[in-house]
């Protein structure tokens, strides 16, 4: 369990230190992610026979934390109140463009993926 | 003193309180997202936000001292964010197929989601200022922040618009997929991570795993192409 917890924090640590260190524009914590992904490849090419990353500790505490992923943007959402002036006296502009901008970008990017995987298949398709 | 407000002063002054209130005020809107079957109008973060913003109004707490409690549950979004490897590389066989469809649909959701948000608030008169908060509002809150600050933004309301941006995603993702017709997981979770970030794709996991993986990878590839982009488009408003 410790030794789980110990690994995402190192990847995360790693992750800020690169992306610090040259100036990256990528977050540390999704440069964490990509080194802990290739870590977890190459320890499947090295030794395939070993168990599954869900049957370790570590495949239980990411289970735990993306579970409750929710959870961890309550205390930023709670910060929401403190703006309302600014909300209150652009509300109109702001919420029509938080709205149908992300109902635009669902739409658009699920369209595109839909897409562009069936002319896949049919290229495929002798 | 009574003994009422000198307990109040104490736990006033503690983070104990505010991260007690925090998980409570979770569990109960978690609970009422189970019972009605993960309703998306029923969303968690929403009725979290809710209930703790009534509490911090009407006990006249700031915003910065509910932090000091809540800001352990903030930190644990960076070893969260990490944890996404996991079920990435279960998924691997899945995703690497569909790397085309993931790199085409990131482009036109990436620009779609900065160019719609930005042009319609300028069209209502919103100063610059106010759009360059706005402009990354799709990509998870610690990359927009950084990308608004450097367009002379203002970070903090930036992630003000980042969780009611990631809220609104959560809520209308399941209607509009299903709306428009579209059974595929792996395009129903990347849109939600493209459009709505981390919240998206904690509805997207609700869902189901495969949607959860996509939104995954849409949240960390949305917010590196994000931080590339805005500036750039940006640059013309200026």
């Amino acid at each position: 369990m410790i030794e789980a917890i110990l690994i995402l924090l190192v990847c995360q640590l790693f992750g800020e230190a690169l992306a610090r260190g040259l100036g990256l524009p990528v977050p540390g914590p999704v440069l964490g992610m990509a080194l802990l992904f290739t870590a977890l490849q190459v320890r499947a090419r090295l030794r395939p026979d070993a168990p599954g990353v869900e049957t370790l500790p570590l495949g239980a505490v990411a289970a735990f934390l993306l579970a409750n992923l929710s959870l961890l943007f309550v205390p930023a959402g709670a910060g929401i109140m403190s703006h309302a002036a600014t909300l209150a006296e652009h509300g109109a502009g702001l919420i029509v463009a938080l709205v149908l901008s992300t109902a635009v970008t669902l739409a658009v990017t699920a369209l595109v993926f839909v897409k562009v995987a069936g002319l896949g298949r049919r290229g495929d398709a002798p | 003193m009574s003994d009422a407000s000198r307990l109040w002063v104490y736990l006033a002054a503690s983070p104990l309180l505010w991260l007690a209130m925090t998980l409570l005020a979770y569990a109960i809107a978690d609970r009422l997202s189970l019972a009605a079957k993960r309703h998306p109008l029923v969303n968690p973060v929403l009725i979290a936000v809710a209930a703790l913003s009534a509490m911090l109004w009407a006990s006249g707490t700031p915003y910065a001292t509910y932090f000091e409690g809540a800001q352990f549950v903030h930190f644990l979004l960076g070893p969260a964010t990490v944890a996404l490897a996991i079920p990435l590389h279960r998924n691997w066989p899945v995703v690497r197929r569909a790397i085309v469809p993931i790199l085409a649909a990131l482009g036109a959701g990436s620009l779609t989601a900065v160019i719609s948000a930005v042009g319609i608030a300028w069209a209502f008169g919103a100063p610059y200022e106010l759009l360059a908060s706005l402009a990354p509002k799709s990509v998870t809150a610690a990359i927009a922040m950084g990308i608004s600050e450097g367009l002379g933004g203002n970070p903090s309301l930036t992630a003000a618009l980042v969780i009611t941006t990631g809220v609104l995603g959560a809520i209308m993702v399941t209607p509009m997929m299903n709306a428009m017709g579209l059974t595929d997981y792996r395009a129903r979770g990347f849109a939600a991570g493209v459009a709505s970030h981390g919240i998206g794709t904690a509805r997207a996991f609700q869902v189901d795993p495969v949607a959860g993986t996509f939104a995954g990878i849409a949240l960390g590839l949305n917010g590196l192409i994000t931080a590339l982009i805005v500036p750039a488009l940006m640059a013309w408003l200026r």
